[in-house]
């Protein structure tokens, strides 16, 4: 699935283009468009959902060439999971437990999880290195920047 | 005028002196330049994160500390480039073709210490430049009407979308979306709230701090897990009496180094065209004026010092669009535009006179940087290259912390921080598809003005589009938006659909 995707690229792109467009279109008909004496809130979304859709029609049937793609090979290549749903897993972990638990545990979860997301990575390094950013993060945000989260959350009551 | 100009500076001076804007100023260029010789960390992801910490800072201090990462990292750049052969940061990637080979034949410290040398030139260069030019844009700009911000601001778009890197119709399209995500939110003419799906959080538009670091930090990380080699520092040993340049080299960079630095400027006039554009031109330039073109790529002190001074000298040219229009070039003016609307301050042709000590401050402070550039790098060159070894896979689990912390302490808000995660996974998948994600964050900055300045015009003109091309300022704009449309064209049927980008030259010139 991942090697069509990058062979038939530029028809995602264009499809996603056309699909973002028409539905923005659909959003704005739903604000006044008003005239062009008198532009509504609609009028501006509207154009640019015409001209997303047109740019999609025109990237799929005018394939990017050779040169284009150049720098992009080495930027994409074999799909990695691991290390996205590390990744997205750590911003989750710091989202749900920001508030429930604290600067401190989630400000660990997040690095510990996304650290685990290279291949290399062992779970003592990891650890230790989750360990540092947390104490470094409390002292510099919570102590020297004043932001709004306890270190722990049973600090607040 | 030139005595005005140097009482102006006079006092920009004293701003930049005052003891915490020379500490912002330090934090921001050793920022930069740490973040500069970082492997797979750019500058955006580094503006981003330090952008909520400048909230609580005074303006000037915030603004100068942001201007400082930028051109901090392009020193750091060129160490990456000349002592490892790897093009960190896409300007500095034709310094890489004469730089490596210096390297390797022992002559790195010098080919630093030339490096330093027309960075400086450059930059000054830049600077000067922007003292004269920036006040007689100020005077022509303040005469515009509605109708001519609009197409100046289509001009800055159409400029920044078409000449990046890529195809120029992807570029295109990511900036119009760019100018969509910009008017999500409340209407400010209406106060209808548009495209917020129903989330109350939305209502006052995407926040920008994590539209820049969804894009340039969670979808780089993405795209960069366990794909960035650890990196091997072979012949990267430089000490630091190494770096004096000798006689002979000083000699032979001397007009380079000249005409780099006035490549760049012109380069840095033409909007659209940044310090990539400039170093690729100043090395084909130098290679074809040169007496022995065929030293070129075997370790040519020229080849370092024209491209070199080129960036640093357009890299400072850039701010010149950005402080007096308040047209930003790029994406990372745009960052630094956005940071001055969250100050407060309104950015366009009344910056200069209302805040003067913003505009000549940020001037002054960039002298006062890149001093503290070339002296922070000349003894501390072994600790940068300490800095690259540093491995990936520690370097992006920290990142991700600060870009989390950076979105919540914004707003201490974590919707916005999930806000951020839906940015970065939708700009991996337009990354994917071959999508560059830079013009998003133009066509963002400024898709509010733009909107609102469409309405005006057509308000006064009764709904008459004709007011564009009636008004000759407007219409001069206009024309060169229709050249650059012509003109990609005209190139891309020429080259039988081969878009002539700063790669293709890269191309060539290997």
């Amino acid at each position: 699935m991942f090697e069509s995707i990058q062979r038939y690229r530029d028809y995602y792109a264009g499809a996603l283009l056309i699909l973002i467009g028409l539905s923005t279109v659909y959003q704005s008909s739903r604000y006044d468009v008003g005239t062009l004496a008198e532009v509504g809130p609609g009028f501006f979304p509207m154009v640019m959902g015409v001209i997303l859709a047109g740019c999609g029609i025109a990237i799929a049937f005018n394939q990017s060439t050779v040169a284009d793609d150049e720098h992009d090979a080495e930027t994409l290549g074999r799909p990695e999971w691991r290390g996205w749903f590390c990744i997205l897993g750590g911003v989750l972990a710091f989202i749900l437990l920001a508030h429930s638990g604290g600067l401190f545990p989630a400000t660990f979860a997040c690095v510990f999880i996304s650290a685990m997301g290279d291949r290399t990575m062992k779970v003592r390094n990891a650890a230790v290195l989750a360990l540092s950013i947390s104490v470094f993060g409390v002292l510099l945000f919570h102590y020297a920047l004043k932001v709004q989260l306890q270190p722990f959350a049973w600090m607040a009551r | 005028m030139t005595g005005t100009a140097i009482a102006d500076l006079i006092h920009g001076f004293s701003v930049a002196l005052q003891p915490h804007n020379f500490l912002a100023c330090l934090i921001g260029v050793l920022m930069g330049n740490i973040v500069g010789v970082l492997p797979g960390m750019g500058v955006m992801a580094a503006i981003s994160i330090l952008l909520p910490l400048t909230f609580a800072m005074p303006p000037v201090a915030a603004i100068l500390m942001l201007a400082g990462i930028y051109y901090g990292a392009q020193y750091g750049g060129a160490i990456c480039s000349i002592l490892l052969n790897l093009p960190c940061h896409p300007p500095h990637a034709v310094t890489c073709l004469d730089g490596y080979p210096l390297t390797k034949q022992g002559k790195g410290g010098t080919a630093l210490g030339i490096t330093m040398l027309g960075s400086f030139v450059g930059a000054s260069f830049g600077i000067t430049q922007m003292i004269f030019f920036a006040p007689i844009l100020v005077s022509v700009a303040l005469k515009f009407g509605p109708a001519e911000v609009c197409s100046l601001m289509l001009l800055g778009l159409l400029a920044g979308s078409t000449l990046a890197r890529g195809s120029a119709l992807k570029g295109i399209a990511m900036t119009t979306f760019g100018l969509l995500l910009g008017i999500f939110g409340t209407d400010v003419t209406t106060g209808l709230e548009r495209f917020t799906f129903g989330f109350p959080e939305l209502a006052d538009g995407i926040e920008i701090v994590g539209l820049a670091l969804g894009l340039f930090g969670i979808a780089e990380f993405m795209k960069s897990v366990n794909k960035v080699e650890p990196l091997k520092v072979g012949y990267a040993k430089v000490r630091l009496r190494d770096m004096r340049p000798s006689r002979a080299d000083l000699k032979m960079s001397a007009f380079p180094i000249m005409r780099g630095t006035l490549i760049g400027s012109l380069c840095s006039l033409i909007p659209g065209t940044g310090p990539t554009i400039a170093s690729f031109v100043a090395y084909a330039t130098e290679k074809k004026v040169s007496k022995t073109p065929e030293r070129f790529g075997r370790g040519a002190i020229e080849g370092v010092a024209a491209p070199e001074s080129s960036t640093h000298s357009s890299v400072q040219g850039d701010f010149i669009p950005t402080m007096s229009l308040g047209i930003p070039g790029d994406s990372v003016m745009a960052l630094l535009l956005a940071a001055l609307t969250i100050q407060g301050i309104t950015p366009g042709p009344q910056l200069i006179s209302q805040h003067p000590d913003i505009f000549w401050g940020l001037i002054a402070s960039f002298w006062v940087g890149n001093i503290l550039l070339v002296f922070l790098n000349v003894p501390m060159i072994g600790l940068w290259v300490k800095l690259l070894t540093i491995p990936y896979k520690y370097l992006y689990p920290s990142a991700l912390f600060f870009v989390c912390i950076g979105v919540y302490s914004t707003n201490n808000s974590l919707f916005q921080v999930g806000e951020t995660l839906v940015i970065g996974v939708a700009g991996y998948i337009l990354l994917m598809l071959g999508f560059h994600p830079a013009p998003i964050l133009l066509g963002f900055v400024l898709g509010p003005r733009f909107e609102e300045n469409f309405r005006r015009a057509m308000l006064l003109s009764r709904g008459d589009l004709k007011v564009f091309i009636e008004r000759p300022i407007s219409a001069a704009f206009l024309t060169v938006c229709v050249i650059l449309l012509v003109g990609q064209l005209y190139v891309r049927w020429r080259s039988k659909g081969r878009v002539v980008t700063v790669d293709a030259i890269a191309v060539e010139e290997s």
